[in-house]
């Protein structure tokens, strides 16, 4: 058997001028994915690869109407290419235009929306390939029903936990995890019947098990989802783009295209590398996030008082003007408060004024500074800083030893000490050592804490001012002030 | 097994690990560009969708269905490159010139 179906004229035999031109072409388009991904290591590349990613894409999408007008197998009603063709164009209208007007903080909720679409489409078209066989010809053979199952069952567990996500970063859902009384009953009852559903399916096709798989996976999408703080949530939002590139997988088994299958398999194993390597920077297992409460701050308020007593020592924009102004070396540590308060400009403001007076600036960049790993590097980008002065954990971490002046400007948890002892909620996570340096300013609305709800023992460090403000109201003030050192 | 579902597995397979080889060596300054990236790439469900409008026919339900499957498939997929590639674009190795932007 196996060497019959290794030998390529069996494989071959049917194939039509047609059907060879467009199979030879989606090869093509996939070296364009493999392409595209492999240029987007370097950021003088990266752009380049998407363009390259984007230009397989518009083969395929291309050549997959070739394939339908030009083969025998393949009849579309007008009224299919109406159905297919306006919900195309409303589709890529919708998407062009959010993707043109979305903020560069919004970043995620929009990735996160794109991602519930991808997982609604891969559920849809096993769902329409599935009941026109129930309703017509019928052939249930298990290479089609296992597929169409997983396809509907991660589809829809994508979509519904995405759009859930979504609303949590936008702060539609409460950003606090969401508990009611029997909801992980629910959650384990919901798995249960989004697996049993799809073992129902294979073995004894029909209208109601395909119905129980779909509600019972969009339960589980919620379910999963609620009860997952919203630091957690990039985390969650990886995990389901990996999610999505498996149905999509999925639903190519189910159409029989192997275009589908290989770029969902790519962007499956993607987003589980990305997923692992985010879990990692916060020193959280993909386990424990998933069972969620993470961030509640009943966990680590309580844990050993700050050593070095607790008083906190407040400054104004004049003690910090006159620090940066004498400083050889500073390094910015921007984190999601900045963006939260869109001063990304006047950061990067900041930092060309101090670089264009014979200062060293860096920006040091936790991996999981911002809401994504990396948000935070096009949040800066965009404010024009260049990437070259973007430095990531490893690399900036000896350089505080030598630093003049760290300036902390929304960013909390990922820089306070604690993390290097045992017995706290942050216990562990790789932290940028910013009390290495000899001074400290933070800026900061208010003394209030992080996603992981415990004090920060950087603000009662003695060598630390904490400079109360709003991030873009009291940069622009300090920017004010400095530039009158400099005159 | 029929042939075909063996080689689609294959692909499958060697996918999958392509993936895990190109995809871990990305900085992580990238990493938000790139999820992006990847999450347009899944957007090829519009092939998936477009090849659904055969098995469609002339039944109302089943277009709407496929109207929808095309519709969330092209905002995944356009949406996805359009914001990737303008988040790339502003990645830059050296500061623009002072008028570049003009103002604050």
């Amino acid at each position: 058997m196996l060497v019959m179906a290794l030998d390529p004229e069996v494989a071959t035999a049917n194939l039509t001028t047609v059907e060879t031109i467009v199979k030879l072409v989606y090869l093509l388009a996939a070296v364009g994915f493999v392409m595209g991904l492999h240029l987007m290591r370097s950021p003088a590349t990266a752009r380049k690869g998407n363009l390259l990613s984007a230009a397989g894409m518009t083969l395929a999408v291309a050549m997959t109407v070739v394939l339908l007008l030009g083969t025998d197998g393949f009849d579309v009603t007008t009224w299919g290419w109406i159905a297919v063709g306006s919900g195309a164009l409303v589709g890529s209208l919708a998407g062009v235009i959010s993707a043109l007007k979305v903020q560069m903080t919004d970043m995620p909720q929009l990735v996160s929306i794109f991602n519930a679409v991808g997982g609604g489409a891969a559920a849809l078209v096993a769902v329409v390939d599935f009941v026109h066989r129930v309703w017509g010809p019928g052939g249930f053979e298990m290479a089609f029903t296992v597929p169409v199952g997983l396809d509907i069952l991660i589809g829809t567990v994508t979509f519904s936990g995405s759009i859930i996500a979504a609303g949590k970063l936008q702060g539609i859902v409460s950003g606090a995890p969401i508990t009611f009384f029997g909801s992980r009953l629910l959650l384990i009852a919901s798995a249960l019947g989004g697996i049993g559903g799809v073992v129902w399916l294979v073995v004894d096709p029909g209208m109601l098990p395909l119905i129980v798989v779909a509600i019972a996976a969009f339960a589980f999408g919620i379910l999963m989802v609620l009860p997952i703080g919203g630091a957690d949530m990039p985390v969650v939002v990886s995990l389901l783009n990996a999610f999505t590139g498996l149905a999509v997988a999925m639903a190519g088994f189910v159409v029989d295209n192997t275009i589908l299958i290989v770029a969902g398999a790519l962007v499956g194993a993607s987003g589980s590398i990305l997923t692992k390597l985010m879990a990692d920077a916060m020193n959280r297992s993909i386990m424990s996030i998933m069972v969620g409460g993470y961030g509640t701050g009943d966990g680590g308020g309580a844990v050993a008082a700050p050593a070095g007593g607790g008083t906190v020592h407040v400054i104004g924009a004049e003690d910090v003007a006159i620090q940066l102004a004498y400083a050889q070396k500073v390094i910015i540590v921007p984190g999601y408060g900045l963006a939260a308060a869109q001063a990304q400009r006047e950061a990067g403001e900041l930092g060309s004024l101090l670089e264009k007076h014979g200062v060293t600036v860096y920006y040091a960049i936790h991996p999981v500074a911002g809401r994504m790993p990396g948000h935070m590097n096009v949040l800066l980008a965009e404010a024009d800083v260049p990437y070259t002065q973007l430095k990531e954990m490893e690399e900036v971490n000896g350089e505080f030893d030598s630093c003049d002046v760290s300036v902390v400007i929304g960013a909390n948890d990922v820089t306070n000490p604690a993390a290097r002892r045992p017995g706290n909620a942050i216990s562990g996570m790789p932290i940028l050592d910013v009390d290495h340096s000899k001074s400290i300013v933070v800026i900061k609305r208010s003394l209030g804490h992080g996603y992981a709800g415990m004090d920060n023992e950087l603000y009662t460090n003695p060598k630390t001012g904490m400079f109360l403000s709003d991030a873009k109201k009291g940069l622009s003030e300090l920017l004010q002030v400095i530039g009158g050192y400099f005159e | 097994m029929s042939p075909e579902l063996l080689t689609a597995l294959s692909f499958f397979v060697l996918a999958l690990l392509v993936g895990f080889e190109v995809i871990s060596k990305i900085p992580a300054t990238l990493h938000t560009p790139m999820m992006s990236g990847a999450n347009s790439i899944h957007g090829v469900v519009l092939v998936g969708a477009i090849l659904i409008a055969s098995t469609a026919g002339e039944n109302i339900t089943l277009l709407v269905l496929a109207f929808f499957a095309a519709a969330f498939a092209a905002m995944n997929v356009v949406g996805g490159y359009v914001v990737t590639d303008r988040m790339l674009g502003m990645f830059k190795a050296r500061p623009k010139g002072a008028d570049a932007k003009g103002g604050k």
